[in-house]
């Protein structure tokens, strides 16, 4: 079942569509990343979604509402954590945890959920003099305490530390292993790689792919790449007629190409032929970073 | 009204100490410093016979409401809503009215507490008369107060960062301070400025209170100027204000 629908979204601030026909649909429990690079529409998508946005064409539905017309129900059903929103510089964590538990009609117990996000030692202390990690981590709490069936995270792990990081990953995993739905913003390819099950990439207002990571990936130009030192020069003709090549770059007498499975056969068929060693021939598979590169400059090319 | 928020606006004001000081104990403190003086202890021609610190009471209780309605206020709510706070209420089954409200309750509280404690002080220290009509009294003190508030919430809906409201809230501070007698008590002003001053929110009240301390019912001239200010500020409040 979709939890979350949005179809044919759009947006437009000033006579330009920053959401041009957005749709997607998240199905219940599963982690789905909506990726872009900055100013392509994903914080504005999700602002609908949250129903802080009334969309100026299209349909959004959560849990099969209107998260504008019955923004109440919606709510109560829906955690979020936003980019760059505050809290009252003097109300201490403890207050901030206890405040926003009494919003909800069946919010978690903050005590384990504070101990969870490393904030107990802070309990006591204002939020404005929370670091920046700190409070970044009070506002993922807030947003799980009402005990959310859905929860959306902009930009989840921007201010922390690698370690913080890789707790809040772990965290937002056992929240999905306890059944919750949740919409993950991000532009942090490990992230995305990491958690998502499904991946929206966005890019300028529009949906560029939809695909699990593993998919993104395979469907990139360059999906493998080769890189070896030769011990005698190449023919860069020969190179070029590889099959299935993406592209060749020589750099200080190394050469990365990059193709698919059949492309590093050929290679070696070719480096055999002509008695060259591949000195630290390496041959990985290309990471989501990669794929998404490949799949937001097409359009820059086409445009 | 949301008790949760009510009760976190309170403790968040105490942690406040100017808006403490300058709301609750300046005006206080004022009328303390001028019954201090002891010309102001003798009974005044120009004041119907009043002396000085009788007519300053009803004047610092309207301090207490001008502080809260032009400085505190406006600066609490626009800082809410600058630094996001109010739109991170949105995403939560609690309206953020339920913030504005409970701002404007903790705001009106206080500085109906500070008036309490001007009429308390006066009456200890310089003997000055209870409101002759107690009712009457109230009726004007609610009416101002509900001014106070609409004009604060206008200052901020007008303001999209603290600092304009800072701006604009001293622009209008000195204006108000001058209409409620702080220089001159409004009775003892000359006739023609008077009448003017006495169609602004605090001037009207300033009168509304002088009357009801002398025993009097306070006249519906002042009131219902008190009254009309009230709703328009807040239409334009209601008008302006953004969110976000």
């Amino acid at each position: 079942m979709s939890v979350i629908e949005v179809t044919d979204l759009r947006k437009v601030y000033g006579g330009r569509a920053v959401v041009d026909g957005v749709s997607f649909a998240v199905e219940e429990g599963e982690i789905f990343g909506v990726l872009g690079p900055n100013g392509a529409g994903k914080t504005t998508t999700v602002e609908c979604v949250e129903g802080l946005r009334v969309p100026d064409a299209g349909r959004v539905r959560v849990t099969g509402l209107d998260p504008v017309a019955d923004h109440e129900r919606v709510a109560r059903v829906l955690g979020a954590q936003l980019q760059e929103s505050e809290l009252q510089a003097k109300l201490t964590v403890r207050e901030a945890l206890e405040l926003y538990a009494a919003f909800y009609p069946d919010p978690l117990d903050w005590r384990p959920l504070a101990e969870r996000l490393g904030l107990t030692d802070r309990l006591t202390t204002r939020f404005g003099k929370l670091s920046g990690g700190q409070k970044q981590r009070l506002s993922i709490a807030l947003a799980l305490i009402g005990n959310p069936r859905i929860v959306v995270l902009d930009e989840l792990t921007t201010g922390l530390d690698p370690r913080a990081r890789r707790d809040t990953w772990q965290l937002i995993e056992d929240v999905r292993a306890g059944g919750v739905t949740v919409l993950l913003v991000t532009h942090f390819m490990e992230e995305a790689q990491r958690l998502c099950d499904r991946i929206a990439v966005i890019d300028k207002g529009r949906v560029a792919a939809l695909d699990t990571p593993a998919g993104l990936i395979r469907r990139s130009a360059g999906a493998t790449v080769i890189s070896f030192t030769p011990s005698a020069p190449l023919d860069d003709r020969e190179l070029d007629a590889l099959p299935a090549l993406a592209s060749v770059e020589h750099k200080d007498g190394r050469v990365t190409l990059s193709g698919t499975d059949e492309t590093v056969n050929a290679v070696i068929t070719l480096l055999a032929r002509h008695r060259v060693t591949a000195h630290q021939l390496r041959v990985t598979d290309a990471t989501l970073d990669d794929a998404f590169l490949d799949l937001t400059e097409e359009k820059e090319k086409a445009i | 009204m949301n008790t949760a928020v009510l009760r976190a606006e309170f403790r968040l004001f105490r942690r406040e100490p100017g808006a403490v000081f300058w709301v609750f104990l300046f005006p206080t403190l004022l009328l303390v410093i001028l019954g201090s003086i002891p010309s102001f202890r003798d009974a005044d021609d120009s004041l119907g016979g009043l002396r000085p610190v009788d007519a300053y009471v009803p004047i610092a209780v309207l301090i207490a409401l001008i502080m809260s309605g032009v400085q505190t206020l406006p600066q609490a709510l626009t800082g809410y809503r600058e630094r996001g706070i109010l739109r991170r209420m949105r995403v939560t089954p609690v309206r953020p009215t339920a913030l504005l409200s409970a701002q404007m309750t903790v705001q009106g509280t206080v500085a109906l507490g500070s008036a309490l404690l001007a009429l308390a002080v006066g009456r200890l220290a310089f003997d000055v008369r209870l409101p002759g009509q107690p009712a009457g009294y109230l009726l004007a003190l609610l009416l101002a107060a509900a001014a106070a508030l609409a004009l604060g919430a206008v200052v901020s809906a007008l303001s999209r960062t603290t600092r304009i409201a800072g701006a604009i809230g001293s622009a209008v501070f000195f204006p108000m301070m001058f209409c409620a007698g702080v220089w001159i008590p409004v009775r003892a002003m000359p006739d023609a400025l008077a009448r003017g001053v006495t169609l602004t929110p605090f001037g009207a009240a300033a009168r509304a209170l002088d009357q009801a301390a002398a025993g009097h019912w306070p006249g519906w001239d002042h009131l219902g100027v008190l009254a009309l200010w009230t709703v328009l500020l807040t239409a334009g409040a209601a008008r302006w204000f953004r969110w976000e």
